[in-house]
């Protein structure tokens, strides 16, 4: 299938990119990586009117420690984020959801700010944004906003960026202290997740004083399991009941159910994903 | 809405100018506009790996990027890469491993392991079949392909 007709700009001033976003009402869309876009067009799932690519403003591409925290631009690409010493020294946990994102040639052009914009619910970087209190950078021509990632994902593919807006770039405290844990369940690697969970833990001693922990492919979008957290927060490492307690507290979770995997079935991986994610990198 | 674009790349290593329509990606612009039929159109929506191609010297789906995208890359596919010598020995460990049927993923399986090789990859069957991941055959079941990468790499698999 092929993408049906649409304008395309490549600005080289952000200036003229939000003009273009702004100008096209609705109809205009940003192409970043197109790694996802590219096949929606294809199937015709979406149909811009103008596609404004991004590829030309530099100052949406870079990785850079800004003291407390470390700034990823929107256009930067899975694999450099996978060379970044940065990101492997103080976003551990995005460092170890990197390489179950699709496959290399995907990687080679796919870019963080194009996967937060789709905010597919599959998704690994909105659960790993939730876990560690990210923030999202948003621009139009009326000026520059930061949304917590906990306010931006809304539901499947929705989001709270305006249609005039650009993702800019994307803000992670640094993980000092934090222990973290992933795990992902999918039928072979590099497909879309049947279940998966992200959490960053903070421990005194051998007492969880903080769990944030963030699922994804379980839902109409990615999201923090609060009653997991509360049933982890204060319980001492290796009491296995409070990880049961934890997992038990998943049927909160509206779980949705599809041809890949029923609600149950995923609310069952979800609970094998947190049990697993734990163990890799908290008790 | 035309939406024609002008665009200047090296595939290959020769210089192409040419007027594209903006919808066009860059496998049916390599395909269908300059006769490099050796790249494949299979799924055409980033799944299959059969339009792998090196752009600017790493792997990308031909299938996920607009003609106009390769503006001012280096475009290399699986015809640039014989004729330079490249994969001259993952095209002989292929033959001699029988990592290929009928052939259609192919090219974008060259592609695939050249760049795990040329990365410094090692022989460890987990890792080149992860890096192979994006690149689905429906003839060999895998095994004879890992081989052969094995084979070009040398030393002692594990």
């Amino acid at each position: 299938m092929k993408a049906a007709e649409f304008g395309y700009l490549r600005p080289g001033r952000m200036e003229e990119a939000l003009q273009a976003l702004a100008a096209g009402e609705g109809a205009a869309m940003p192409l970043a990586g197109g790694q996802s876009l590219m096949p929606m067009m294809n199937f015709r799932v979406a149909m811009p009117e103008t596609l404004v690519d991004l590829a030309a403003l530099a100052e949406l591409r870079g990785i850079h420690d800004a003291g407390e925290r470390v700034v990823i631009g929107a256009m930067t690409r899975w694999s450099e984020l996978m060379a970044s010493g940065l990101i492997a020294a103080e976003v551990p946990l995005l460092a170890r959801a990197l390489p179950e994102i699709a496959h290399p040639a995907i990687r080679n052009r796919g870019t963080i700010g194009g996967s937060v914009a789709l905010a597919d619910p599959a998704a690994e970087v909105p659960a790993v944004l939730l876990a560690l209190a990210g923030v999202v950078v948003l621009r139009s021509l009326a000026g520059e906003r930061r949304v917590a990632a906990g306010d931006f994902f809304l539901g499947h593919y929705e989001t709270a960026r305006a249609a005039d807006e650009l993702i800019v770039a994307l803000e992670v405290p640094k993980a000092r202290g934090l222990r973290h844990g992933f795990h992902e369940i999918g039928r072979r690697h590099g497909d879309f997740a049947l279940a998966g969970a992200a959490l960053a833990v903070a421990v005194e001693g051998a007492r969880v004083m903080e769990a944030r922990i963030a699922l994804f492919g379980v839902a109409d979008r990615a999201l923090r399991a609060t009653g997991a957290e509360a049933a982890l927060r204060g319980a001492v490492l290796g009491d296995g009941t409070a990880l049961d307690r934890a997992v038990a507290a998943l049927a909160e979770i509206d779980f949705a159910g599809d041809i890949h995997a029923s609600a149950p079935m995923r609310r069952h991986l979800a609970g094998v994903a947190l049990r697993r994610a734990w163990a890799e990198g908290v008790a | 809405m035309t939406g024609m674009a002008r665009l200047t790349c090296r595939v290959n290593g020769e210089e192409v100018r040419a007027e594209v329509p903006v919808r066009r990606n860059l496998l049916d612009f390599l395909r269908n506009d300059l006769g490099l039929t050796g790249s494949h159109a299979g799924c055409e929506h980033g799944v299959c790996g059969a339009c792998t191609i090196l752009v600017d010297g790493v792997t990308v789906r031909g299938c996920l990027m607009l003609a106009v995208q390769a503006e001012g890359a280096e475009v290399v596919t699986v015809e640039g890469l014989a004729e330079s010598g490249r994969s001259a020995a993952l095209a002989a460990a292929f033959t001699a491993r029988n990592a290929l049927q009928c052939g259609f993923c192919t090219p974008g399986m060259i592609a695939s392991a050249l760049e795990y090789i040329d990365g410094g990859g090692g022989p460890d069957r987990a890792a080149i079949r992860a890096h192979l991941s994006g690149n689905y055959c429906r003839c060999t079941g895998y095994q004879a392909v890992v081989d052969a990468v094995c084979d070009v790499i040398g030393g002692a698999a594990k």
